[in-house]
């Protein structure tokens, strides 16, 4: 609690110092490895480019980085022929992005999932324990062995706040509900690694779980399957991949990094670009769970109800869902 | 843990091994020789993604589009047999490649590998990505377009029969088909190695090319056999990582250094089929092991996390080559190129 406080505090001090820049921009947006059409991440942020361009009329320049040598390389092309703002999405664009922007402090720039402490930087959070804690809800009461399954990519703080949340979330419907985590790997292989996410997938299903939850990448392609295969349920993340198999994923937690890059480049045509912290949480809808037709026969309206409650209630602060990165622990596992 | 964990545990030994072995066994042939291969990784890659953009391509319906402009053939079962023969394909092109540059023009063979290696993780992003347009992945395989797993003759009635039946139904019985060819390949290794008169002059070229030249035996023909063997081989690895897997379909990298891991095995092995073949099952068990087991807890004194599990093929690796438990000699030509003396 005293970390979101923190980060009030600072998203409104940064506020009032809030840049002012002409309504005549040229939006840039840089994707992340992994290519735009990822059906994850990456897709997520050229949708919200793409809306912003459809309600604008105003075009937008986009790069797609091959390899990690090119994240400030693009960055300071695109600043340097004069594009602003200029929007990234991913936490390792971190230290590329630290160089970039002190180095043009004329123009703006938006970062998601990792902070950058720049005066022209806004940097975007996600709540992700908040939407991670739905899902787990979710989980627990579609789970009928009272075992339930987590699947996480590359170890990183970021994948154990998902790992947290869902806990937490499968704990407050089923307090002896229990849940095996593994995750793939500790080197950026692990984010693709469909063939070990799938294996893992199948000694959780081993163990009894029914229900599945991947935060890894590429890697949950292989979860998602495997679970299918056995007959169980996946949950997806980032994206809504309620469709990666129909009727055999029972939602998915989503990340909305669409708002974030839209917010940022509508915020600077609006001039109204404010740098520093932004969080985006189940209030702002930053963070939710998918519902479509795919799905729409595994979830019931009983459960709808709950999630919705439960909602409400962290939106009111009636709930307190734990950050795993607040204190790099974990109070329930 | 129970019988069952156990069995279990050695089911997923037996699907994790099977890329291992296969590739290894590519390896062997190669280096047996006298063509060092460090570029099995990137002809897995290529045919794990070949096979899997053709079998996608290959059961699309005919007036459809997932993939574009493509329409495609709308075929069923074929379609996968049609992906495992592209990814073959896709593996053996490499593997002339690495051929030409290491027989014909005699460059540096380990060179020669890691370009390919690049050369596979590069081109199959994109030319997904032009065809697809999923940031690098096709998309998913769904029913015939995949493998599924073979039960078979008499699980069923024998996973009554306490622990053999058990152990029949549950680890032999029930894998995709990849599996089966992988372990056939090594008595089919071994057999071709050192019983036909064709290993025989494999295992010279790699030890001694001048002689078997001077019996008047083409060093080029057997050495580029023995790279097309290594193609074919590297290409089953990948057709099955990305058919016979829950990946379902290609992703950036899936190969995940598998074919690094294949490499250290063969060298664990000492360049011999059955001992790659326990080699491999070890390695494929370590993984296993970290999958079931992320931690292993040691008596309440001390815990194992996952990740020595998966270094430990490359320390035993480094263990060998440092000369415990006998020295590991490579072929004595491996990785020089031969010339030919006027």
């Amino acid at each position: 609690m005293h970390f979101l406080k923190s980060l009030a505090l600072t998203a409104a001090a940064a506020g009032l110092a809030g840049a002012s820049f002409a309504a005549d921009i040229k939006p840039a947006v840089i994707f992340d490895i992994g290519g735009k059409f990822d059906g994850s991440f990456n897709e997520a942020s050229f949708r919200g480019a793409e809306r912003f361009k459809e309600e604008t009329g105003i075009e937008y320049r986009e790069f797609e980085i091959q390899s990690d040598a090119q994240r400030e390389q693009a960055l300071r092309r695109f600043a340097q022929q004069g594009n602003n703002p200029i929007v990234v999405a991913g936490f390792a664009y971190g230290s590329a992005m630290e160089a970039v922007a002190a180095e043009f402090p004329d123009t703006n720039f938006a970062i998601v999932d990792m902070v950058v402490d720049l005066p022209n930087v806004r940097s975007v959070v996600f709540n992700e324990h908040e939407g991670s804690y739905l899902v787990g809800m979710m989980a627990a009461m579609k789970s009928e062995s009272g075992t339930v399954g987590f699947v996480g990519g590359m170890d990183i703080p970021l994948i154990r706040k998902f790992a947290c949340g869902y806990v937490q979330g499968v704990k407050a419907v089923n307090a002896d509900a229990t849940v095996i985590q593994n995750m793939t790997g500790t080197t950026g292989a692990a984010w693709n690694d469909p063939v070990k996410g799938g294996e893992l997938t199948r000694s959780q299903v081993d163990q009894g779980a029914d229900v599945v939850y991947h935060a890894a990448g590429g890697t949950g392609r292989g979860v998602l399957q495997a679970a299918a295969d056995a007959g169980i349920l996946g949950i997806g993340v980032d994206s809504n991949q309620n469709g990666m198999q129909p009727g055999k994923v029972l939602t998915s937690m989503l990340k909305r990094v669409d708002v974030a890059v839209y917010n940022a480049m509508m915020d600077a045509k609006n001039d109204a670009f404010t740098p520093g912290f932004s969080v985006l949480g189940v209030a702002q809808d930053g963070v939710g769970y998918a519902m479509d037709d795919n799905n729409k026969d595994l979830v019931s309206s009983d459960m709808v109800d709950a999630v919705e409650a439960a909602k409400a209630k962290i939106i009111a602060g009636e709930i307190a869902v734990h950050d795993y990165t607040s204190d790099d622990s974990c109070p329930v596992s | 843990m129970d019988y069952l964990d156990i069995l279990r545990l050695l089911d997923s030994t037996l699907r994790l091994a099977t890329p291992l072995l296969l590739a290894c066994l590519a390896g062997l042939f190669s280096e047996r020789a006298g063509i060092f291969d460090i570029g099995l990784e990137g002809k897995m890659l290529a045919a794990a993604f070949a096979s899997a953009a053709v079998a996608v391509w290959a059961s699309a319906p005919v007036d459809n589009p997932q993939l574009g402009q493509l329409s495609g053939l709308g075929w069923g079962w074929q379609a996968a047999w049609l992906g495992v023969f592209a990814g073959i394909v896709a593996s053996v092109f490499l593997s002339i490649i690495h051929g030409l540059a290491s027989i014909t023009l005699r460059g540096n063979q380990l060179i020669s590998g890691v370009a390919i290696n690049f050369l596979a993780a590069g081109l199959t992003v994109l030319i997904s990505q032009n065809i697809f347009k999923r940031g690098g992945q096709t998309p998913p395989l769904t029913g015939d377009a995949r493998f599924s797993e073979i039960t078979l003759p008499f699980a069923e009635t024998l996973s009554s029969v306490p622990i053999i039946g058990l152990m029949y139904s549950e680890v032999i019985s029930g894998h995709v088909i990849f599996v089966y060819v992988g372990l056939l390949c090594v008595p089919l290794t071994w057999w071709v190695l050192f019983r036909t008169r064709f290993g025989l002059r494999l295992r010279a070229v790699g030890e001694n090319p001048g002689a078997v030249d001077t019996a008047g035996i083409s060093v080029t023909r057997l050495r580029y056999a023995a790279v097309i063997i290594c193609g074919v081989l590297c290409g089953l690895a990948g057709a099955y990582l990305s058919m016979g897997t829950a990946a379902a379909g290609f992703g950036r990298d899936m190969t995940a250094l598998r074919g690094f891991i294949a490499l250290a095995a063969l060298i664990f092995a000492r360049w011999r089929p059955w001992a790659a073949m326990w080699a491999c099952l070890l390695f494929g068990f370590l993984q296993a092991v970290s999958t079931y087991y992320p931690k292993v807890d040691v008596f309440g004194l001390f815990v194992i996390p996952s990740d020595f599990m998966e270094a430990l093929p490359y320390i035993l690796t480094v263990v060998i080559l440092a000369g415990v438990g006998g020295k590991a000699i490579p072929p004595r030509a491996g990785g020089v190129p031969y010339v030919k003396e006027r």
